[in-house]
């Protein structure tokens, strides 16, 4: 699985970054999260609002952090 | 998300919630009330101040405008964050793909008011506005209203100026940004964007972030928002406030009237130029402006010096030179600058 959060350092980005690690962990998956930081790799993936999450190159969600809950949705539904 | 909670909570949750909404809304509009009796009784009665002294008058402005302010974003940053739940950037998006110039210009505007979008975004909204094909003059058209047009300064400006001012305020604002965005089109400036923008290959299918969130996330959201906004802005609030209050009680009648009073023809570029550089946000600016126009600063210099604040920021500038390149850069500064002083002299003139 790749995962994928995209945003360039701004407070949601790193609050969705530690809240898809957290949900990694519980998961007990040993998956590296890859930053795309790039502006132009963002705007590729057809994210205008950031942070987004992306789960083997789909875009999840964008523009909010979402809950634990819900990553953990998204995640177990890719596996 | 509530699909992770069993059936009961999730039937239990939203009528909980409402009422807790609707207890807030009951607090907001009592603390609203009377908010004016409080401080009055507080600072003349209990403190025992004069309200004639400059210290009285002063403490007064600031605790009771800090008030009404404060409570003013909250309760409107809480209807719009829901109220924009429903509105998607990737919508407006759609919405403005096939415009031409013009008429899109004067749709941009208008989404950039209501279009959910943080000035952090500016560059990859740009990105994907034109990589999708709408046209530069009304991406610009969009990223000039938003920014200027925003909830929070037209808020801050019906609490300190009265709803008229704040009407004039947006309605000048969309004038500028359409006008701006309009001519900057016009120029066709394309070949001085920075050429990846156009490169830039838009894959997969676009998400759609929250139009199918349910009410209570919609409610949880805008809480966030209402927390998260004036977690950030209360510092340039407060400082902006208390300079105000210090404008308020002591700055003499005649200083500000001598230096931008309406007899200055030079006033309104002046205002534009100290306020590109100023980095604040509406919450620090429009407070302080209050107090200029209290001290007989033309109203329409004023305004100018809070749209070129707001507007033309230079961290803003800094963020969108990696999509344009220094002469459209410089071609956007001046065209909105210019906008912006012939709105200040137009409103000095109808007042």
């Amino acid at each position: 699985m790749k995962i994928e959060v995209l945003g360039s350092g701004c407070k949601n980005c790193n609050a969705l970054e530690a809240a898809t690690r957290q949900v990694l962990e519980q998961l007990g998956i040993d998956e590296p999260i890859i930053k795309v930081t790039d502006y132009g790799q963002i705007a590729a993936y057809g994210v205008m609002s950031t942070p987004a999450l992306a789960i083997d190159g789909d875009v999840k969600t964008t523009g909010r952090v979402p809950t634990i809950d819900e990553i953990t949705g998204l995640i177990t539904a890719a596996m | 998300m509530t699909t992770a909670l069993p059936p009961a909570d999730r039937k239990a949750r939203p009528s909980r919630l409402w009422g807790l909404v609707a207890a807030v809304g009951f607090a907001w509009v009592v603390g609203y009330a009377v908010n004016g009796r409080l401080w009055d009784w507080v600072v003349y009665d209990l403190v025992g101040l004069d309200p004639d002294s400059r210290l009285g008058a002063s403490i007064h402005f600031f605790v009771y405008d800090t008030t009404k302010i404060l409570l003013l974003l909250g309760g409107i940053i809480f209807i719009v964050t829901v109220l924009r739940s429903f509105v998607t950037i990737e919508r407006t998006r759609k919405l403005l793909g096939g415009r031409r110039e013009g008429l899109g210009n004067v749709a941009a505007a208008g989404l950039g008011v209501v279009t959910p979008f943080c000035s952090c975004s500016a560059v990859p909204v740009f990105i994907g506005f034109v990589a999708a094909g709408v046209p530069l003059g009304v991406t610009l058209s969009f990223l000039i209203a938003s920014p200027m047009v925003n909830e929070v300064a037209v808020i801050l400006i019906f609490g300190l100026f009265g709803w008229k001012v704040a009407v004039v305020y947006v309605v000048f604002g969309l004038v500028v940004a359409i006008a701006a965005g309009y001519l900057l089109g016009r120029l066709n400036l394309e070949r001085w964007v920075e050429p990846f923008v156009f490169e830039t290959k838009l894959r997969g299918k676009t998400v759609e972030p929250s139009t199918n969130l349910p009410w209570d996330d919609r409610i949880a959201m805008a809480w966030q928002e209402v927390k998260s906004i004036i977690g950030k802005i209360w510092p340039y609030l407060v400082v902006g406030i208390g300079i105000g209050a210090i404008i308020h009680g002591w700055a003499p009648e005649d200083l500000f009237v001598d230096l931008a009073g309406a007899g200055n023809p030079l006033a309104v570029p002046i205002a534009v130029v100290l306020g590109i550089p100023l980095y604040s946000n509406a919450a620090g600016i429009v407070p302080l402006a209050g107090a200029l126009a209290d001290k007989g600063v033309a109203l329409g210099t004023v305004l100018a010096f809070m749209m070129a604040v707001v507007a033309l920021s230079l961290p803003e500038m800094i963020l969108l030179r990696r999509v344009l390149q220094p002469k459209l850069l410089a071609t956007f500064v001046a065209i909105l600058g210019t906008g912006i002083i012939a709105a200040g002299y137009l409103f000095n003139a109808i007042i």
